[in-house]
């Protein structure tokens, strides 16, 4: 993996569409912009040619970001990001997919393909940005909104407990797994790096903010109360392992989750047999 | 793939033979009585030729997956019944849009919902047309045998290609399950039509762009063209407009590069209408059994003719009402309760009696049901 | 490539010695002002103080000297409306 320590700020503007309107709809100081920086500079610096990048969404405020990347982009339908992502990769395995998504999309209405696209480990990299609430719609409460929290359909707080996303991953079967938030970029950064240089199923959780709609309603108000709370509630993972589960409490673990090298990718496996039938292997 | 030219098929395999000669080399799919050997016959068969099935989690996730694979340059299609269809249709509309050709086959069971899985039926008709939400035109077609399967599997194929369009087969479970003794065509024997592809460089590529005919070249992904292919209502850029003077153009679109060439796309089969004053209108597998009936009353010397529809959507107005111009009454056959002859009734004159041969009970209507039917209308 | 060791935020360099030879005249980082959405994110973040808000609580650089090119600001801007001039 050829790696460039320093590099230029500008590299970013190289690989925004230059058709496209700037800046972005996302509200001043979201999250996704954050995101959609680190996302180029990993790519610039893995050295992907363009044309080999395919950047698949949904339907939401992080959906939109593909829009605005210069490579092949597919912005789909609410919730079916990786069963469209799982077709193009399969039809074109040499192409470097890119999921990007968020919590509502992922988890909740497109938490079966999630799960099978795990299951599968297929090589696809999936970004979500988890900013606990639907942003595009208003502020509804997610699957990972946390239980108490306040959304504009959890005036009371909330009553149903939140999805831990790289923990389903793992369990599904995701061979790459990790989580970062906003704050800690340069962190983000190398990870995604390392999951797109990874064989097989990658997530990379990104914890962000919507201090819209989930800081206004809770006490969060603005972007940089909220980044800062992500600095000040992130916890790398070796310090993790030596604390309880009370301390964790409302805690980000962040770091490389779960990786695993070895674990057989989905197109490969498919590819072996096909190699066998077009040989003249007998159907069984 | 070495084929000896007699073969005995089921319908749901001959269709899946007919997709490979049309040129598929993706499937999703999900198992689904009465469509299940599709997705099984796909499944052995592509391999074979460096083809790529897949079972999805659900239906929803089988068509997203083909027209993902669409996009990535790959002929595509996914098969279904009627519970899957309308899991499908939202994305079927995503395809309409988008303009990504695909081809879904529905091979029809009684319904609505779980319905009658083992049980045959026409009743998704109406569904092939307005399944999904919004303004769109559609393109369905429906064999009655299983050779017919083949030519309309390819056909749909070469439709969806052509328009840049989904296009859905209509099946249903007793053809998808009789198995008849057919000549697959030669290759080279049908006419395969392939996406038109851009010619221009890149940086010249607008990917909706409006031509004569309404359908756009289509570059596939790693072509070097790096376009958005987005559902949201675009421009031809690709990008999402709030415009009207965007809006306009591109649903006009969806619409005119079918209805301005209907022509080209209808299919009928017309047999012993020259002097025929009671027409059976008829498609799928009603329509065999209109024939037989016809044949049987023609012997008694009763002057019947058989319209079968290949071509369902878009409806064929115009050849219909020529048809029966001279005749007294029409009778229509469907195992439903009355999709296609709503129809029938809007292009055909008030004067001219429009009689209904429905059958909603999970059975085939028969040649002698029919023909007491025509006895009814004499 | 191996799992990331640490929190990754990049060091800031004690601010004082203007080791850059930043000054009005030599700003460290050019701000696209038609791009900026006035988040306050970078004038928050950044570890020297080198940003102040102006009318419109876009930031300006009030304080070039104090630069260290640390990168936080740039790299935080989620409307990429900030160059940096390091290499």
């Amino acid at each position: 993996m050829p790696v460039v320590e320093k590099q230029r700020s500008d590299v970013i503007l190289q690989y925004l569409r230059p058709k496209k309107k700037f800046p972005s709809v996302w509200c001043p100081g979201c999250g996704n912009g954050i995101v959609m920086g680190a996302l180029i500079r990993a790519i610039d610096k893995l050295g992907y040619k363009r044309d080999e990048v395919c950047c698949v969404s949904g339907i939401g405020c992080t959906s939109r970001m593909p829009v605005y990347l210069d490579f092949n982009s597919l912005h789909t339908a609410h919730g079916r990001a990786l069963a469209f992502a799982t077709g193009v990769k399969f039809a074109q395995p040499n192409m470097k997919v890119i999921v990007i998504t968020g919590d509502g999309d992922a988890l909740a209405i497109g938490g079966n393909h999630f799960i099978h696209a795990c299951r599968r480990n297929i090589d696809i990299t999936t970004i979500l940005i988890n900013n606990f609430i639907y942003g595009m719609t208003g502020g509804q409460g997610s699957p990972t909104t946390p239980a108490g929290a306040f959304s504009t359909t959890t005036p009371y707080g909330n009553v149903e407990k939140q999805f831990d996303p790289c923990g389903l991953a793992q369990a599904a079967g995701a061979s790459f797994v990790g989580r970062s938030t906003v704050f800690h970029t340069p962190q983000m950064e190398k990870m995604i790096m390392a999951a797109l240089e990874h064989k097989g199923f990658s997530l990379v959780e990104v914890i962000a903010n919507c201090h819209t709609y989930y800081g206004r309603l809770n006490k969060q108000g603005d972007p940089v109360a909220m980044v800062n709370s992500f600095k000040e509630n992130a916890v790398m993972l070796g310090k993790a392992q030596t604390m309880t589960p009370d301390q964790l409490k409302g805690k980000y673990v962040i770091g490389t989750l779960h990786e695993n090298k070895e674990a057989t990718e989905f197109c490969d496996e498919y590819q072996k047999v096909v190699d066998v039938r077009m040989a003249g292997g007998k159907a069984r | 793939m070495p084929t000896p030219k007699r073969k005995l098929l089921q319908g749901n395999i001959a269709c899946v033979q007919g997709a490979l000669y049309a040129g598929m080399r993706f499937f999703a799919g999900y198992p689904i009585t009465p469509s299940t050997e599709l997705a099984e016959g796909s499944s052995r068969e592509l391999p074979k030729i460096g083809g790529r099935f897949i079972q999805m989690e659900d239906e929803i996730a089988s068509i997203a997956a083909v027209i993902g694979a669409s996009v990535s340059g790959l002929k595509s299609m996914t098969a279904t019944s009627g519970p899957g269809y309308s899991l499908m249709v939202e994305l079927i509309g995503y395809a309409y849009i988008t303009e990504t050709p695909c081809v879904i086959v529905n091979v029809q069971r009684g319904g609505p919902s779980t319905g009658l899985p083992t049980k045959v039926s026409q009743s998704d008709t109406m569904q092939a047309r307005w399944g999904t939400h919004g303004d769109y035109t559609a393109i369905a077609v429906a064999p009655s045998t299983v050779a017919d399967t083949v030519t309309e599997t390819i056909r749909a194929f070469n439709l969806a290609e052509r328009f840049r369009t989904p296009v859905t087969v209509l099946l249903d479970e007793v053809i998808g399950h009789s198995r008849e003794l057919i000549t697959l065509p030669e290759p080279g024997e049908v006419k395969i039509y392939n996406r038109v592809k851009p010619t221009v460089p890149p940086e010249q590529f607008v990917p909706f762009v409006m031509t004569p005919n309404g359908v756009s070249p289509m570059a596939s992904y790693g072509e070097g063209y790096r376009y958005n292919v987005t559902g949201l209502t675009h421009d031809t850029m690709g990008f999402s407009t709030n415009r009207a003077d965007e809006i306009f153009p591109k649903l006009d679109k969806l619409r005119n590069k079918i209805m301005n060439y209907t022509d080209e796309i209808t299919k009928i089969r017309v047999e012993m209408m020259d002097d025929a004053e009671i027409a059976f209108i008829a498609y799928g597998s009603v329509a065999r059994a209109s024939l037989q009936a016809a044949t049987l009353a023609r012997q008694a010397g009763v002057k019947v003719g058989v319209i079968q529809l290949y071509t369902i959507w878009p409806f064929p107005d115009k050849e219909i009402q020529q048809l029966t111009e001279r005749c007294k009454a029409v009778i229509v056959g469907e195992l439903n309760m009355g999709q296609i002859v709503t129809e029938i009734r809007r292009i055909l004159p008030r004067e001219l009696p429009i009689h209904t041969m429905q059958r909603y009970d999970g059975d085939i209507l028969t040649p002698m049901q029919l023909l007491e039917k025509l006895q009814e209308v004499l | 490539m191996t799992a990331p060791t640490d929190a990754g935020e990049a060091e800031a360099k004690p601010a004082g010695k203007n080791k850059h030879n930043f000054s009005k005249d030599n700003l460290p980082l050019e701000i696209n002002m038609g791009w900026c959405k006035a988040c306050n994110l970078c004038i928050a973040l950044c570890p020297t103080q080198v940003f102040e808000p102006d009318r419109d609580g876009k930031p300006i650089q009030a304080r070039p000297e104090a630069c260290t090119l640390c990168t936080i600001c740039w790299v935080h801007c989620p409307d990429f409306a900030i160059v940096s001039k390091h290499k």
